[in-house]
């Protein structure tokens, strides 16, 4: 049976951004270290770990834990000290040979917590915006995929939330992007918000059919969302992989499970 | 009118117009500089810039002075190159000028820059925008009431500035006297009508600056 909420890909005829679809997809490579300054004093994040081609991947842990910090390096907004990121064989980092492409080269999708859409521009030049070339055919279908249509002429501030929400992941998209990267993309919404929003993010992800990472305080957004986990703790990673399988009840407590998030 | 009257005004005018629009030009760049640059002299380049807030205008005046005489390296470069002589010129007093209103232009964009969130900034350099491009099409657009607030103050401030022109420029006719020069003038003559004049011109348009800037800042919040 056909999935209705499964987006039409052909919205995106021509390759993704970076022509990654024509390449064999091999993901996102990461073995970076970072020192950083939490409220538990100066803390050192290292990741080592490897995201396949449409793996939609979530970073689990405390604030604090380096997350954010990880997700702003993967994007070039903030330099590892060491190490690569490597992107189906683009290096976007490299200490030892001194390289590190600024954002505009990466070509990551970046939804920040406060889904920084600019109050200048309405709904639809905020998405048109993103655009590499203008194709006004590629804005109207985005419009309709987020249901968006009737805020089109509206400016940001006239916006709930959620619509908030949908107007920053229909603008991530229209960049197509090689990497999708949401930092807690739901947190400033009400409960019943998130359920209904987490349907996008999906959409979102299957429309990319690329890497996704997002970060996430909600158990229940994870194990619907996520096809791995990574969990961090004070910049390092204590489990990961599939989620029944990093929150099971032997490496995940029950007080973890309720309340610590 | 008297025609004397009238051109001591354009003058004032032309002095301020040309003055704003060289410090909109060059405090862009500067503004956007200090609000997002880290480099170890800020704190020096941000002090210079806002020392004519705290100095006496006859300080900065007494300095241009001694740079613009042709005894000096400055004036004697640009007398021997140039031909040109700044002191007691309007090209002199404009010079002056820029550089005591600086903070008037620079301080309003700087903190119309760094109160737009970072994140801005940040979305569209990932989504591949350049510095320039993010500057024109994300920034400059919502900070508009900074933009407005920087021109309107630098022209209000140039209008009654005083004691640099008369330091740089004296009290040249057509050339160096401006309102606020007048109006000394004309009190020391005892001719306090046409000093009359001179002052409620200066206090209507001042009056009417400042309430565009803070009718258009109270209209148009930054809004982000």
């Amino acid at each position: 049976m056909k999935n209705k909420n499964i987006p039409d890909k052909s919205i995106f005829n021509s390759p993704l951004g970076g022509g990654s679809s024509s390449v064999p997809l091999q993901g996102l490579v990461v073995s970076i270290q970072k020192s950083m300054l939490s409220a538990e004093g100066k803390t050192n994040l290292e990741i080592d770990t490897v995201v396949s081609g449409n793996e939609l991947l979530c970073l689990f842990g405390h604030s604090g834990a380096g997350k954010t910090t990880l997700l702003r390096m993967l994007a070039g907004l903030t330099k590892p000290d060491k190490g690569r990121i490597v992107f189906n064989n683009t290096v976007w980092f490299d200490s030892e040979k001194k390289i590190n492409l600024p954002p505009q080269k990466r070509n990551v999708g970046y939804m920040f917590q406060d889904y920084a859409l600019f109050p200048n521009m309405t709904v639809e030049k905020n998405i048109s915006f993103a655009q590499k070339e203008k194709n006004t055919d590629e804005v109207d279908k985005l419009l309709e995929l987020f249901d968006l249509n009737i805020l089109r002429n509206q400016h940001p501030n006239k916006l709930s939330g959620g619509q908030k929400q949908r107007v920053a992941l229909a603008r991530a998209l229209a960049a197509k992007p090689n990497v999708l990267l949401l930092d807690e993309p739901l947190s400033a919404l009400d409960y019943d918000m998130r359920l209904a929003l987490q349907h996008e993010i999906r959409k979102a992800h299957e429309l990319l059919n690329t890497v996704t990472i997002m970060v996430s305080h909600d158990l229940q957004e994870v194990f619907h969302l996520a096809s791995s986990v990574i969990m961090l703790k004070n910049g390092t990673v204590i489990n990961s992989g599939k989620p029944a399988d990093v929150f099971s009840e032997k490496n995940f407590s029950y007080r973890e499970r309720c309340c610590s998030f | 009118m008297d025609q004397d009257f009238i051109n001591t005004l354009l003058l004032t005018g032309k002095l301020a117009g040309w003055t704003t629009a060289i410090l909109f030009v060059v405090g862009f760049p500067i503004s956007y500089l200090l609000a997002y640059k880290r480099f170890w002299f800020k704190p020096i380049i941000e002090a210079l810039i806002s020392m004519p807030l705290v100095l006496p205008p006859t300080v900065l005046g007494f300095y241009m002075l001694i740079a613009y005489s042709p005894q000096n390296a400055f004036g004697h470069w640009l007398a021997e190159h140039f031909n040109i002589r700044l002191a007691f010129s309007f090209e002199g007093v404009l010079i002056a000028s820029i550089i005591f209103s600086l903070p008037f232009m620079i301080q309003p964009l700087q903190n119309g820059l760094t109160s737009i969130p970072k994140s801005f900034r940040e979305t569209a350099y990932t989504l591949g925008k350049s510095e320039f491009t993010t500057f024109i099409r994300v920034l400059v657009p919502n900070m508009i009431p900074s933009i407005i607030t920087a021109a309107a103050m630098t022209f209000a401030h140039c209008i009654g500035e005083f004691g640099v022109v008369i330091m740089v420029g004296g009290n040249m006719p057509g050339e160096t006297r401006v309102a606020s020069i007048a109006i000394y003038d004309e009190v020391q003559a005892m001719n306090y009508h046409t000093a009359n004049q001179y002052s409620f011109v200066l206090f209507i348009v001042s009056l009417v600056i400042l309430t565009l800037v803070y009718s258009i800042n109270k209209r148009n919040p930054i809004n982000l």
